[in-house]
């Protein structure tokens, strides 16, 4: 059988999974739609958060930037999940004993506050929409890429099965949606991992074969592939920081502060029965991405070694061009690898010196969607590959969709502007957000707007600086108050977003970038996407100082505190 | 031990958790950063199979410690949430 058709199958089988999750979890209330009922069992729970985090930029992307940053990809690796052991410990067990249905009803609760709590839902929403556009733009590039439709259609069907599921089933068709998600992800990802370091290595285990010898021989991969990129007049592979050792600081506490306050993790959190459950589900969400996130950084070694390889396979001697390999061909007409024979030699010779080099453009995205081609792995591998990227962006659309119009549907049209709604007519409001949610992301997939591009990383910046101070102030101290809380987000992602601006653009529109005068990164070399930690402590500075000059939070405020910081007394998440 | 569900075996319980937390975070900072970033370069001087050892931190080892960190977490509350009687009903 043909690839084209046995990905269509795959494809096709998985989607229908999807779909008959959808209608056997149809969700009934809103304590379903909003927290699946709230009775999903722990490990459950971990494996529904793992497809949730993992994106299209985890599955698809991340090898490949490792595989080019080298020890420079390091910050992905501790950034994106370091965070939930400060979820596990700092914010989740006592969001669950509070038993809400969305952090900014958390926040307007603890600081007494409708204004701290609309605050919360616009942070919310700049991070939310931020992070969803890129996974919209990832549901159309792999359709376009695996099943040769053009992006808009493959938008347009990644969007009805979201709808599908979401719509109907809110968090309780998500939950069981991302387990089998999950499922085929972590196949797609680790059975090509397996064999490409089974082929290399002779270690079926890629964690093992990444610190292994090559077959037959007696040197160990990473040795040799430093010294491969070196000659080439690369920099050390295991050894290259990405800008400098700052840097690489505040972007890997940027991405961890980020993880554990994004409200679409947080939330998956609200779906556990009990207190401990949600420590033990932190811990089994980590188990479930530590399994990706620890193969990734030997799919990158191997993927670049492979490339390398062949386009180098003995010293000096570069690869003939009429003698390449087929999925070399193939992923040229894609146009993510182009090569261009500058000397005219037939040969094509891949140098850091940029007037040498002729291989002009090698896409980051190749590493991963290639691999099962260049480790010679039978077509339905190929065709589990395309199901697991797909698997990965619509799990994580969907999970970002629902924290956007339960934010919308709960904490302002209930909280705030129609208390006296009926269950009812929430539930109905609250299907009619999502619906209304997934056809804006979809049409910012469609028209993204220019700042796009690499905005992944600054979802995580505004949700560091805005969320997770307030959420963690508001557990552990008694003082903060109305006035702080308020003061501190919006100082917090105040600062993110101007140093961002100030750095691209107002809104990412070129020629408007200000204080053009300063030197590139001007705070500590600190680079944008790496701004989010201090953002942070800005926040934290901000509502300490105005919690010390304003009026101290009411009695009753203490209670509520003391009373989730022990696990005795949890109810279910309830709708008060 | 076996204390009444009043204020200051909630306090004494906070204390103890905040003390854990504190510990542990110690622990999650020294693997990560310490051993990934700030002192990855005079680890890297040790070599263990073929991983440079601060490179296998930044990569593997930091992602390993941060599971375990987790579920010490999880058995320890646990056991917390019982001596001072505020764990959940079953």
């Amino acid at each position: 059988m043909d690839l084209q058709t046995l990905t269509y199958i795959v494809v096709g089988l998985s989607f229908a999974l999807y779909i008959g999750i959808a209608f056997w979890a149809r969700a009934g209330s809103t304590s379903e739609f909003y927290v699946a009922g709230g009775g999903i069992h722990p490990v459950a729970n971990g494996m529904a958060t793992a497809a949730d985090w993992m994106s299209a930029a985890s599955f698809i992307s991340m090898a490949g930037l490792i595989a080019f940053f080298g020890y420079g990809g390091t910050v992905f690796l501790m950034g994106w999940t370091g965070g939930y052991v400060l979820l596990a410990m700092l914010l989740a067990p006592y969001l669950r004993k509070y038993g809400k249905f969305t952090v900014p009803e958390f926040i307007g609760d603890r600081y007494y506050s409708n204004t701290a709590r609309v605050v919360a839902v616009v942070c919310l929403i700049l991070a939310s929409v931020t992070y969803v556009i890129g996974q919209m733009k990832g549901v159309g590039v792999a359709f376009s890429r695996f099943l040769e439709v053009d992006y808009d259609t493959g938008l347009y069907i990644g969007m009805g099965i979201v709808f599908l599921y979401a719509v109907l089933g809110g968090m309780k068709g998500i939950t069981y949606t991302q387990i089998a998600q999950y499922c085929v992800l972590i196949l797609a990802y680790t059975i090509p991992a397996i064999f490409i370091s089974l082929h290399l290595t002779g270690n079926p285990i890629p964690q093992f074969g990444l610190g292994g010898t090559l077959a037959g021989t007696d040197t160990y991969l990473l040795d040799k592939l430093d010294q491969i990129v070196q000659d080439i007049g690369f920099s050390e592979y295991t050894t290259q920081f990405r800008l400098s050792m700052t840097n690489t600081f505040f972007y890997t506490l940027s991405l961890m502060i980020g993880t554990a306050g994004l409200p679409h993790v947080i939330i998956r959190f609200f779906t556990v029965p009990k207190v401990s459950d949600a420590r033990k589900s932190a811990g089994w969400a980590l188990v479930f991405i530590a399994i990706l996130y620890t193969t990734a950084p030997a799919v990158a070694a191997m993927a670049r070694y492979n490339l390398m390889n062949t386009l180098e396979p003995a010293p000096g001697e570069y690869m003939k061009y009429d003698e390449r390999p087929s999925w070399f061909s193939t992923w040229e007409k894609t146009g993510l690898l182009a090569v261009e024979d500058k000397n005219g030699d037939g040969r094509i010779h891949y140098s850091a010196n940029k007037d040498e080099n002729e291989l002009v453009k090698i896409d980051n995205d190749i590493m991963v969607l290639a691999n099962p081609e260049i480790a010679g792995l039978p077509n339905w591998v190929i065709a589990l590959v395309a199901a697991g990227g797909l698997a990965a962006a619509l799990s994580t659309a969907a999970g970002l969709l629902l924290a956007i119009s339960s934010a919308i549907s709960h904490d302002l049209l209930k909280g705030v502007f129609r208390p006296d709604i009926s269950e009812k007519g929430e539930l109905m409001a609250s299907r009619i957000t999502m619906a209304f949610a997934i056809m804006a992301a979809g049409y910012l997939g469609l028209n993204p707007p220019g700042f796009a591009a690499g905005t992944v990383a600054l979802a995580f910046g505004l949700a560091a600086s805005s969320i997770f101070p307030a959420v963690m102030m508001g557990i552990f101290s008694k003082k903060i108050n109305k006035e702080g809380a308020v003061w501190g987000m919006v100082g917090g992602i105040g600062i993110t977003l101007f140093y961002v601006f100030q750095h691209k653009g107002i809104m990412f529109i070129p020629g408007t970038e200000f204080l053009g005068s300063m030197k590139p990164n001007w705070f500590f070399g600190i680079e944008p996407n790496a701004f989010g930690a201090v953002g942070a402590i800005v926040n934290f500075a901000i509502a300490f100082a105005v919690s010390k000059v304003t009026a101290a939070p009411p009695e009753h405020i203490q209670h509520i505190v003391e009373d989730i910081r022990v696990p005795s007394g949890v109810g279910s998440a309830s709708n008060h | 031990m076996n204390l009444d569900n009043n204020s200051s075996a909630k306090a004494a319980y906070w204390k103890e958790n905040i003390r854990l937390i504190m510990t542990l975070l110690v622990i999650w900072f020294v693997v990560s950063f310490g051993f990934g970033i700030l002192l990855v370069d005079v680890l890297n001087q040790i070599k263990i199979f073929g991983y440079k050892l601060g490179f296998w931190f930044a990569q593997q080892g930091s992602i390993y410690c941060f599971v375990v960190l987790i579920f010490v977490y999880t058995r320890k509350m646990e056991a917390l949430d019982r001596k001072y009687n505020l764990h959940e009903d079953e």
